[in-house]
């Protein structure tokens, strides 16, 4: 497909773009204090757990001790007959089924008539104090009939007959498969047959869960006047006050949502849980608050985490290296439930088109249930196991072709203001400059094949989306909205609807409002995560938040700032384009001398217009992607980029791994606060550093002991990197000044995340010539993986 | 219901507990301090780490009783009045805290590891962090408060509001792209 450069430029909207750096923005682009900073390092911050109301009750939830199984029969009437117990809830109590994609709604708050995994909620009670809760759930019984229990996605879709995991669509189908993408771009065989060198692999990414250190927390609180009060450790509170109000059937304008600060989510508190809905509904029954805490051990049993993928990639080059032809392969374990799943499964094809230019591209992914907890999205969702087994297939092609792997990425960049093989809008792009930040700053050239054996380097390149174009259930409403009122004390008050999980959001909306309105960042209060005052953002998820957030931001500020620049115009009988805002005061332009402080020219406006406010919304460009079926799924605003060096240590005789520097270069288009953006950056490179070398999401097999039991549920066991596992870590943030993104912003907060895990595979690669294709990077995996090709300790250099 | 005598942040405190009360709940359920976080139910994460006669130990694994009769700091006590305490103001303007969840943990082992050692070199502060798991940061903005915090606990003046952190990261325009 030839590039449409003139689709690519086409925004039609205004260019919020500045121009470059330094380009006399005041505020935006300098480090800056967050604006919750203190209250985080103060311990003010109220999270959660650390909200107490008067006569609250304890919840605890019963969850299934069985992968699979009928529910036969509950009784709940020792439990309701202990003292200090005031309700029990079942499945039965809440009986309509939910999801968080509209068209897979195949979950209820506990369990109706089966459980699908170890850990699935059954009933829940409300009692006096913990103790008394955790001792109700022990006298409430449960008969259950054991079902076969499906544990292994490719014998989930190779079932021909029932119990199925759930009831097929159609009879006749197999109701252990969630959903099946197909997509080919181009003629990909014609491609692979006219290569010059055709590279195959099988891949394998382990499952992995997000571990936020707060767990999922809520307190529901019904009011005697049908109001509902549901405060929640959530990244969607908009959807969850949704899905409140329908599975609960109460009217979504008695329904508030509060979402306090939330100890980290990662994608793993991105859709209702059973929590919400049993806080909420104990209440109801009782009319006192109710508190639901899960213990860690619930966490990873609520998972959402990272899919397990089974991928098989073939990937063609011509002589120079150029790309001819990619197809996929995958299968996916998605767990007992949809969840996000309809989405991963395009995302696990469509993200990975750029940053090359691919003339010829399939891809063929299925998600299979198994009876294990739901798979969904964590950080870079869907498109981390494909990029990992795509970026090994391109340097096993440069090593084929004898051509620098970082030369071979530049040779099939895309280029900006183009469009992918599956016909995705790509506008800035500064992939090119993220190779070069990292060739530089890592040495690459004195690097690559020079180091001593046991010694390597490797680089990956990645995509991702900045936000997703079409809201998770259909409407043409905007995606983002923002209010801002003024006061007159100059003290600009900020209604934010977004969601605070530690991003930084609530600071980014105060440095726009600061840089529009020339107001001093201390005289800006951002009130945020509550449904009964704050209009409508749809989340933090898909990197989405200062893409869109930020511009209705703007919209708003610029809206609110011609009230102020009219009224003062008039003070001074010039022109309102002669106002400025800027530093506390309005100033007039020119070297004239004329200005009043802020809040005077405030005052001035409320007095000629009235109460000084103004909303502002961001809404995305629906008309942006190709005609096919799926087609809208990857369809994003603007996309950022990245580029990452891994530098790795192998121990041979043990098979240990040690990453000593990671060099992350990233294409954010522009940071906004470098300070916060280097933190995402760095997060996120410390997150794909986990995957590749320390973290498994596995549950047992039956011949392991017990079938479906989580192998190791606690911050112990489900390892984690401390402070002395992780590497150094080395930011470099790259600005390509996105044309529709606010000030030429697009998203930090997930992209930087993608290419340390195929970086560390192609590092351990260079260092002792064996290829790592299965995650994690574990001591006993490379061990084997060095025994199996061949390299000891006593062979040592002999394997290059 | 037991009656247990903290001394807490420099206040003698008397409260009412069930009798297997960890010091964690004592503080955030008896006595409201719900600066220090449960993370993980036992001893794994750090994020109820306090300081307990001067050094920094795991409160969710430590039953209250232990605690009777010595000095307690939580992240509530590390400020003087309304002046943060270095450590605290340097997470502000290093960006050391994300979702701040880990925070109050980080905190109170960096201020047990000051008092002690003033002078940290970088590998000292990675390790007396080695008990406090952040999920959001990746540790390296981390460091970079205590290390700019070190500096300062020798008696050296407070940065002043607003100033930035240390060296800004490097910043590289893309070349005609975009705009």
């Amino acid at each position: 497909m030839s590039a449409r450069d003139d689709r690519g430029r086409a925004s039609g909207r205004d260019a919020r773009a500045a121009g470059q750096p330094g380009d006399g923005l005041s505020t935006i682009g300098r480090p800056m204090r967050k604006v919750d900073g203190l209250a985080k390092s103060t311990g003010r911050a109220r999270y959660t757990d650390d909200i107490r109301l008067p006569g609250m009750l304890h919840g605890k939830i019963l969850r299934s001790p069985h992968p699979h199984a009928r529910i036969v029969a509950i009784d709940t009437s020792r439990a309701e007959a202990l003292e200090g117990v005031h309700a029990v809830v079942t499945g039965s109590d809440m009986p309509t089924r939910y999801g968080i994609i509209p068209w897979t709604p195949d979950e209820y708050p506990l369990c109706v008539d089966r459980v699908r995994h170890i850990g699935d909620g059954v009933a829940a009670v409300a009692a006096v104090d913990e103790d008394t809760a955790n001792a109700a759930l022990d006298l409430i019984d449960v008969a259950y009939e054991e079902l076969p229990a499906y544990l292994d996605p490719h014998k989930a879709i190779a079932a021909d007959s029932g119990p199925y995991i759930h009831e097929p669509r159609k009879p006749g189908q197999n109701g252990n498969v969630t959903k099946v993408v197909r997509l080919e771009f181009g003629d990909v065989e014609a491609g692979l047959g006219d290569s010059h060198v055709v590279v195959e692999g099988d891949y394998f990414f382990e499952g992995t869960t997000h571990t936020p250190i707060e767990p999922h927390c809520a307190i529901g609180l019904a009011e005697g006047n049908g109001k509902l009060t549901v405060w929640s450790a959530t990244q969607v509170p908009h959807y969850l006050h949704r899905e409140l109000a329908r599975v609960l059937e109460v009217d979504p304008a008695h329904v508030r949502v509060i979402q306090p600060p939330v100890g980290g989510a990662f994608g793993g508190k991105s859709e209702p849980f059973d929590l919400e809905f049993c806080v909420a509904k104990l209440s109801m029954m009782t009319g006192r608050p109710v508190k639901i805490l899960y213990t860690r051990e619930e966490v990873f049993y609520s998972h959402r985490g990272r899919h397990p993928f089974h991928m098989r990639y073939r990937t063609g080059a011509t002589r120079d290296g150029m790309l001819t032809s990619v197809d996929a392969e995958i299968v996916m374990d998605g767990g007992a439930y949809a969840s996000f799943g309809l989405v991963t499964t395009y995302y696990a094809g469509q993200l990975l088109t750029a940053p090359y230019r691919m003339p010829a591209y399939r891809f063929h992914s299925t998600r299979a249930y198994t009876n294990k907890p739901a798979c969904g999205p964590k950080r870079g969702h869907g498109s981390v196991q494909p990029r990992f087994a795509f970026e090994v297939q391109l340097d096993r092609i440069a090593e084929r072709l004898e051509i620098d792997p970082i030369g071979l990425r530049r040779r099939n960049f895309i280029g900006a203001n183009t469009r992918t093989v599956n016909d995705l809008r790509i506008t800035s792009n500064g992939f090119l400059e993220c190779l070069d930040e990292v060739e530089r700053a890592s040495d690459w050239k004195r690097k690559h094949r020079r180091l001593p054996f046991g010694r390597g380097v490797g680089v990956a390149g990645s995509t991702y989306i900045t936000g997703t174009n079409y809201p998770i259930y259909p409407n043409d409403m905007p995606q983002s909205g923002i209010q801002l009122q003024v006061d007159r004390s100059g003290r600009v008050a900020v209604f934010s609807g977004a969601s605070e999980i530690g991003q930084g959001v609530d600071s980014m909306v105060a440095y726009i409002v600061a840089e529009e309105l020339g107001v001093p960042l201390d005289h800006i209060r951002v009130l945020a995560g509550d449904t009964d005052f704050t209009p409508v953002d749809l989340g933090a998820y898909s990197s989405r938040v200062t893409f869109m957030l930020g511009n209705a931001c703007i919209d708003a500020a610029r809206k609110l700032k011609a009230q102020v620049q009219e009224a003062v115009a008039a003070e001074w009988s010039v022109k309102p384009r002669e106002v400025l805002l800027a530093g506390g005061l309005a100033v007039q332009a020119g070297d004239t001398g004329t200005s009043m402080p802020v809040r005077d020219a405030f005052n001035l406006a409320e007095a000629a217009v009235g109460t000084l406010g103004a909303t502002g919304s961001y809404n995305t460009p629906k008309d942006v992607h190709g005609d096919y079926r799926g087609a809208t799924i990857g369809a994003s605003p603007a996309y950022s980029f990245t580029a990452h060096v891994a530098e790795v240590e192998v121990d041979v005789e043990t098979g240990f791994v040690t990453v000593d520097r990671i060099w992350i270069a990233h294409d954010c288009g522009r940071a906004l606060n470098p300070v916060l953006v280097a933190g995402q950056m760095e997060g996120s490179a410390y997150m794909g550093f986990a995957e590749a070398l320390m973290e498994e999401q596995i549950f047992k097999t039956e011949d392991q002991g017990r079938a479906g039991l989580h192998n190791a549920p606690s911050l112990l066991d489900y390892r984690i990197p401390t402070s002395l596992d992780t590497p150094a870590l080395e930011s470099l943030i790259v600005e390509s000044i996105d044309p529709e993104g606010p000030y030429g912003a697009k998203e930090a907060g997930e992209g930087p995340l993608h290419p340390s895990i195929p970086a560390i595979a192609n590092a351990i690669y260079d260092a002792v010539g064996v290829r790592m294709d299965s995650l994690p990077f574990s001591p006993p995996r490379v061990w084997r993986a060095l025994r199996s090709a061949g390299v000891t300790g006593a062979r040592r250099g002999v394997a290059r | 219901m037991e009656v247990v005598r903290l001394r807490v942040n420099g206040d003698e405190r008397v409260c009412g507990v069930p009798a297997h009360y960890t010091l964690l709940e004592t503080l955030r359920y008896g006595l409201g301090l719900t600066g220090s976080k449960q993370g993980c139910d036992k001893g794994d994460c750090g994020a109820c780490t306090v300081i307990v006669d001067g050094r920094a130990i795991l409160s969710c694994i430590t039953p209250v009783w232990e605690a009777e009769g010595r000095e307690v700091r939580t992240v509530e006590g590390l400020a003087r009045g309304t002046e943060p305490h270095p450590v605290q103001d340097e997470f502000d303007l290093n960006g050391a805290a994300q979702c701040g969840f880990c925070t109050p943990g980080i905190l109170c082992s960096s201020v047990a590891l000051l008092d002690q050692n003033p002078t940290p070199t970088r590998e000292e502060i990675r390790a007396a962090l080695a008990g406090n798991l952040c999920r959001c940061t990746g540790y390296a903005k981390i460091y970079d408060a205590v290390e700019a915090a070190a500096t300062r606990v020798g008696g050296k003046a407070r940065r002043p509001d607003g100033a930035g952190p240390g060296p800004a990261p490097k910043r590289t325009p893309a070349r005609g792209v975009g705009v």
